[in-house]
């Protein structure tokens, strides 16, 4: 904010969650929003086009829904109605996911949904390093980006939403996740995956959360004698094919796992994606395959978790 | 920051016209340029050389007019899908706006946007087919000009119809709050597609407005000379940052929702477009189920639309807000000539241009 003078942070509670950047910027570009975001994304496109660079952050990607259309139908659009004349430089932060108890209108994926929108970039960090990365490529970026946060990573996301104080309550948080170097300046290009761990026997597929409990459950497998490659996607929109491609034409075996929805999503894009390529190799998901419930002990059965990996990585290699 | 001539045929230069009054001459010659720009497109598009849906702006010129000609470069123009006689008003290019329409890789938008998402860089100028989008986008464009140019504002068209999205309602709170220099011109034709407004509508918009904290002004939208100065008040106090503004005005819709409405169709040609629509509800009407006095209040207010449609859409009638403006130019007979002429001309040449190597364009 210091170097470009056009951005401008809008968000519900601004003042309150970045006061540091309220403090030094002031009300003029740290915007408190009403709770209304059909109105406040919708004006961060119109701000976009009229030369500011908003930088939009929800409270939760659910809330989305009742803000749809200036994501899908404005800011993803207008490069192409215009002609390729008039980028929208928008960055929607979007915090995910869910693992603290939140219920199902507060602790859902969604990327699938939104990086099926052409005109969008989405992109969803696994660590600290590409949280600060892919933000400082998403600010340098000509077009609208959602960038998911995932909450479980965010100490202060969990503090704030699940904690609140107590020291009774406890998460599962990926130590890799959570805590982790950044390197000023340094940027984390789109489109491209990051191989996280080396393997022959099966790739696992994988984003944010689900890339450490994969790392956990390859730690396990490997005991018994599978080995597994995880790749860690960052980027959905564009897609690191190349990656997903390679490491399958490999292992001939094919694991997604993804806390979104698993039907009509990320891990039938992939599967589709090696399809395309000419491979055919043995393909399962772990994914969310329902609302995601309340109960602790729900929820953690829900969502993917290492032995649910274990187990389909089990079935795809006998 | 206006845009590069494509063609200097489509060029709108500021012409000063002779005579009594030249701002009466000034709106009466944009009036009628966006009125025969549509009724170019409405051939185009009768003729099948343009496709899907088309909502003309006839009978909104007088508001277009009385509005647009008091932006400057810099001010931000948020539209909704009757975008054309705004955007033709403003000054964008004809050709390159009518090559849009017809699928033309030099479109406005490549031809990958068409008639509801005409977008203009140079005249920050965009519009949206989602009913009720062009309030937060001209909120938007209100928030660059508050930061990035002193004295600019966002003028944002909408209708009543869209007033009761949600979007539209949570601008009126936020442009408040955000103290933008936003004017809504919201353009009451009465109509919600084919519902009457005031059938699904609570309240009254002005009071809404009020309510939030706008400034509010309601004017007749066929008086092109009342709507100037109504307007032309709001934006000069919106320009010295006053709270955001919102205009009402009202005029009549002459060509249906969209060219081909078929309930437009049924009300003027009952027996010929009507046939098939009539007979399905006199077929429903008289099976079981369903109470007497239902059955009475819906086709009452079935016949009830049908009426209102056919007396709303009456070209030349004294609603007709072109026909009003070239009424009162009566006076200055040799400015209105040579007006119309110079409209013809543009008109004329500006289709020829965009229609030189479409197949079947030349068959006019």
């Amino acid at each position: 904010m210091a170097q470009d003078e056009t951005i401008v942070l809008i968000g519900e509670d601004a003042p309150m969650l970045r006061a540091p950047l309220f403090a030094r910027f002031g009300p003029a570009r740290v915007l408190a929003a009403p709770i209304s975001e059909g109105a406040f994304l919708g004006a961060a496109a119109g701000a976009a086009m009229g030369g500011l660079r908003p930088v939009v952050e929800l409270y939760m990607v659910d809330f989305i829904a009742v803000a749809l259309d200036a994501v899908l139908n404005q800011m993803a659009k207008l490069a192409t109605f215009s002609g390729g004349t008039w980028p929208c430089p928008v960055l929607v932060r979007a915090p995910s996911g869910g693992g603290y108890g939140d219920g199902g209108q507060h602790g859902q994926a969604l990327w699938g949904m939104l990086a099926a929108i052409p005109g969008l970039t989405v992109v969803v960090p696994s660590t600290p390093w590409d949280a600060y990365g892919l933000t400082a490529t998403a600010l340098e970026h000509d077009g609208p980006v959602v960038l998911f946060e995932p909450k479980l990573l965010s100490a202060e996301w969990l503090q704030f939403l699940g904690r609140g104080s107590r020291e009774t309550v406890t998460f599962d948080v990926p130590p890799a996740g959570a805590h982790g170097d950044v390197a000023r300046g340094t940027m984390v290009p789109f489109g491209r995956a990051a191989v996280r761990r080396s393997g022959n026997d099966v790739t696992i597929v994988s984003l944010a959360v689900g890339v450490h409990r994969a790392l956990e459950a390859a730690e396990r497998l490997a005991n018994d004698g599978a080995s597994c490659e995880v790749v860690d996607l960052r980027s959905l929109r564009p897609l690191d094919r190349e990656t997903i491609v390679s490491s399958v034409e490999r292992t001939n075996r094919l694991l997604v796992v993804d806390e979104d929805y698993a039907s009509f999503g990320l891990a039938g894009e992939v599967a589709a994606v090696t399809l395309e390529a000419g491979l055919t190799p043995q393909f399962a998901r772990v994914c969310l395959d329902d609302t995601l419930p309340y109960a602790r002990d729900l929820e953690a059965e829900a969502l993917p978790n290492v032995g649910r990996i274990v187990e389909a990585v089990g079935r795809l290699t006998t | 920051m206006r845009a590069k001539a494509l063609n200097p045929l489509a060029t709108v230069g500021v012409i000063i016209y002779p005579g009594n009054d030249t701002m009466r001459a000034d709106l009466y010659h944009q009036m009628l340029r966006a009125r025969a720009y549509e009724t170019a497109v409405a051939d185009l598009w009768l003729r099948g050389l343009v496709s899907g849906e088309m909502h003309l702006g006839t009978g909104e010129e007088a508001v277009a007019a009385g509005v647009v000609t008091h932006l400057r470069d810099g001010d931000g123009l948020a539209l909704a899908h009757r975008c054309s006689p705004p955007l033709v008003i403003r000054g964008v290019s004809l050709v390159p706006m009518l090559r849009e329409l017809l699928g033309m890789p030099d479109g406005l938008g490549h031809g990958r946007a068409g008639h509801m998402h005409l977008f203009s860089r140079d005249h920050l100028a965009g519009s949206s087919g989602i009913v009720g989008a062009s309030l937060p986008m001209g909120a938007g464009l209100a928030l660059a000009a508050a930061r990035l140019r002193p004295e600019c504002i966002a003028v944002a068209f909408t209708g009543d119809g869209a007033m009761n999205q949600g979007m539209a309602l949570e601008t009126l709170n936020l442009a408040v709050a955000w103290d933008l220099p936003l004017l809504v011109v919201c353009i009451d034709n009465a109509w919600a597609i084919t519902t009457r407004s005031a059938d699904v509508m609570g309240g009254d918009l002005v009071a809404r407005a009020t309510a939030f904290g706008w400034r509010t002004a309601t004017v007749d939208g066929t008086d092109v000379d009342a709507v100037h100065a109504e307007a032309g008040a709001l934006i000069a106090q919106l320009r010295k940052r006053g709270a955001p503004a919102f205009l009402l005005a009202h005029c009549p819709r002459l060509d249906g929702h969209f060219l081909g409405d078929p309930m437009l169709r049924m009300a003027k040609r009952p027996l010929a477009d009507g046939r098939e629509t009539l007979g399905d509800i006199a077929g429903s009407v008289t099976k079981a189920g369903g109470g007497v006095l239902d059955r009475a209040g819906g086709m009452l207010r079935m016949a009830s639309l049908l009426v209102q449609a056919r007396a709303g859409a009456e070209r030349e009638s004294r609603g007709d807000p072109v026909r009003k403006a070239r009424d009162a130019m009566a006076a200055d007979r040799a400015a209105r000539d040579r007006i119309e002429r110079d409209v013809r001309e543009e008109i004329s040449a500006a289709l020829s241009v965009a229609l030189a190597d479409v197949p079947g364009g030349a068959d006019a």
